[in-house]
């Protein structure tokens, strides 16, 4: 029995919820290998070599993995399925572009977003945007998951034997699939979902330029910047901001919600979080239900009274 | 070139409803529950009108696999301006992989150039339908749309990645999953749900396509997520600093 675990990358580093999901992989038996695709992705290769419980990495350079489809990928993981028991992405963009067509391929059922393991081949997920929670044993020979990072723990750099590398020849690349442009979101700030400290801001905070208050409280603590889906449609940030749902889950030490009315499709996205603040003017805001610490006021005075006295 | 478009469109609890656990613990109650469109659907189904409207596709297929209660949905989407209906009548909920092997079967049959579907139901939250149905039909895919434009055989789709933004240009027949920023769908007037109800709507038995459904999954128990604890409303921003700093610990 083994594991493969795909290391979504950029070619530089490995993405963090990549160590999430080898931190679920250490709790099904058997080895784990981790597969690496990229493109001049030397650095990769070195960071994943340290990496704790990878016994075997299967390592895939080619100019056409610089920016892999799910089209040649997927082709490439059914060339190595029938090797492995479990399949393991993150329940990234990434994950979740690639995934579904690995299991279609191998046909099986893929089992999304899992938030625990119970045993080989029985999970919890969340389902009715984390309105109820189903418990799913699988039959299928090989299961395909992917993993919701922020629960489970990351795993570490190990000091255990060097994992063994193979080279891999890279598939073909297809003609009918091509990333032609990429338009990323530039931030000094830690990434979403995995800061420790999180600023969102919704529909309340008006427009795009106010968001410049709840930058200011971010710059004191750290903190990455989130926001609601209303205060993405209307323009004030751009959509990787967006936390819920449909968009980003995170769980942070602290996640403070600003102008944010507590929609469940929001909470959804946000309610694992450790400490939960809700700044909010309306008294009967369904955010406060989830909040530890509510204050019912208006944001423009509350915000940069907090920013002050930190 | 005629080019149809298809449109898989599920029936889903309505997204203002917050869903109950059964008592006995073997699913949520549906039972006299709002049901609608799955949002994500609703927006695929816009996206389709408008490439018609502006000439590139001539005839809007929507399909629905499911109870007969999901015939609803389809003349919601007849009336939101799709052209026929395909109804598959399953006795129960499929999982995904078979909705995607009868969705191929379809296609096959009907021959579209483009497939534009949600990127997620809203009561599973799978994520998985239209990848799936790519990879059976070996075409390419773009999901998480938030801009479609075509141009001859090519799609150029801008998607909503984790970092920001991409666009792939993919050579069609393609699939495209769509996501909230796509489009604002527009409302059903009442002239359209009468007009709808005069167009094409066939049933076909999801038996008739020769496949096995069995379950992968076993539903083993559905159940409440852990409940927070409730919190406390503070009187003011320096109580609040003051509880973070030294109740909480998670400011310094
Ligand atoms: C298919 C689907 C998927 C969705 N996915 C997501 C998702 O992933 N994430 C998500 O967030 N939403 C999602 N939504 C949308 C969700 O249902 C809500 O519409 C949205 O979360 C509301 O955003 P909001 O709280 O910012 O806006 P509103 O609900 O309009 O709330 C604004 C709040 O700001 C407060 N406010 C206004 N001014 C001030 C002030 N000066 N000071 C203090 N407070 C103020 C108001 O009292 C109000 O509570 C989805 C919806 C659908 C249908
Ligand atoms: N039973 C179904 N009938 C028609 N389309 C479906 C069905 N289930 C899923 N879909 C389509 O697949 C998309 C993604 O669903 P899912 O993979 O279940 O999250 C939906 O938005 C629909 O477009």
């Amino acid at each position: 029995m083994t594991v493969l675990v795909i290391a979504e990358n950029d070619n530089q580093l490995i993405k963090p919820a990549v160590l999430n999901t080898l931190g679920a992989a250490s709790q099904l038996s058997g080895d784990t290998h981790l597969l690496v695709a990229g493109s001049n992705a030397g650095s990769v290769l070195e960071q994943a070599r340290k990496l704790a419980g990878v016994t075997k990495i299967l390592y895939a350079d080619a100019g056409h993995f610089e920016n892999p489809v799910a089209e040649d990928l997927s082709r490439l993981i059914l060339s190595l399925a029938s090797e492995y028991e479990h399949i393991l992405a993150p329940a990234t963009s990434f994950g979740k572009n690639l995934l579904p067509r690995v299991a279609a391929l191998i046909d099986v059922a893929q089992i999304s977003d899992i938030v625990k393991i119970e045993a080989d081949d029985t999970f919890v997920r969340p389902i009715y945007a984390g309105n109820a929670m189903a418990k799913i044993k699988s039959r299928d020979k090989t299961k395909v998951i992917t993993v919701r990072a922020t629960a489970f723990e990351s795993i570490m750099d190990g000091n255990g034997a060097a994992p063994v590398v193979e080279n891999l020849e890279a598939v073909s690349p297809s003609e009918k699939a091509v990333v032609s442009a990429q338009e990323l979101t530039k931030t000094e700030r830690p990434e979403l979902t995995s800061a420790s400290v999180v600023v969102s801001g919704g529909r309340g905070m008006g427009s795009g330029e106010n968001f410049d208050i709840l930058e200011k409280l971010a710059d004191k603590l750290g903190a990455a910047v989130g926001a609601s889906r209303a205060a993405v449609d209307s323009g004030y940030v751009p959509n990787d901001y967006q936390v819920g749902q449909t968009g980003k889950v995170v769980a942070p030490e602290l996640y403070i919600a600003v102008g944010i009315s507590g929609a469940i499709q929001h909470l959804a996205g946000m309610k694992d979080s450790k400490v939960i603040v809700a700044i909010n003017k309306d008294p009967d805001a369904p955010i406060f239900s989830v909040a530890d610490y509510g204050l019912v006021a208006d944001l423009f005075e509350a915000i940069p009274e907090i920013t002050e006295s930190l | 070139m005629i080019m149809k478009i298809i449109v898989p469109i599920k029936r889903v609890v309505d997204y203002n409803v917050k869903v109950r656990v059964k008592s006995d613990k073997s699913g949520v109650e549906t039972a006299n529950v709002k049901m609608s469109m799955n949002p994500f659907d609703e927006i695929a189904v816009e996206e389709a009108i408008r490439l018609r409207e502006a000439g590139k596709a001539q005839e809007i297929l929507v399909i629905t696999i499911g109870t007969s209660a999901a015939q609803e949905t389809l003349r919601t989407g007849l009336a939101l301006g799709a052209d026929r209906a395909i109804h598959v009548e399953t006795a129960s909920a499929l999982e995904p992989i078979n909705v995607a092997k009868i969705l191929k079967k379809v296609v096959d049959q009907e021959k579209a150039g483009l497939i534009i579907m949600g990127k997620q139901a809203i009561d599973d939250d799978s994520n998985q339908t239209g990848q799936m149905l790519a990879a059976l039909l070996d075409w390419p895919q773009a999901t998480f749309a938030s801009k479609v434009e075509l141009s001859g055989d090519q799609a150029n789709v801008t998607r909503e990645i984790d970092g920001g933004l991409e666009t792939v240009t993919l050579t069609m027949p393609a699939v495209i999953t769509t996501d909230l920023r796509l489009n604002e769908p527009r409302y059903v007037t009442l002239p359209n749900i009468m007009k709808a109800k005069k167009k094409p709507l066939d049933t076909i038995p999801a038996d008739s396509f020769n496949l096995d459904f069995d379950p992968r999954h076993q539903i083993l128990e559905v159940s409440e997520p852990p409940e927070r604890g409730s919190g406390i409303v503070v009187e003011s921003v320096e109580q609040l600093v003051d509880k973070l700093k030294n109740e909480a610990k998670v400011i310094q």
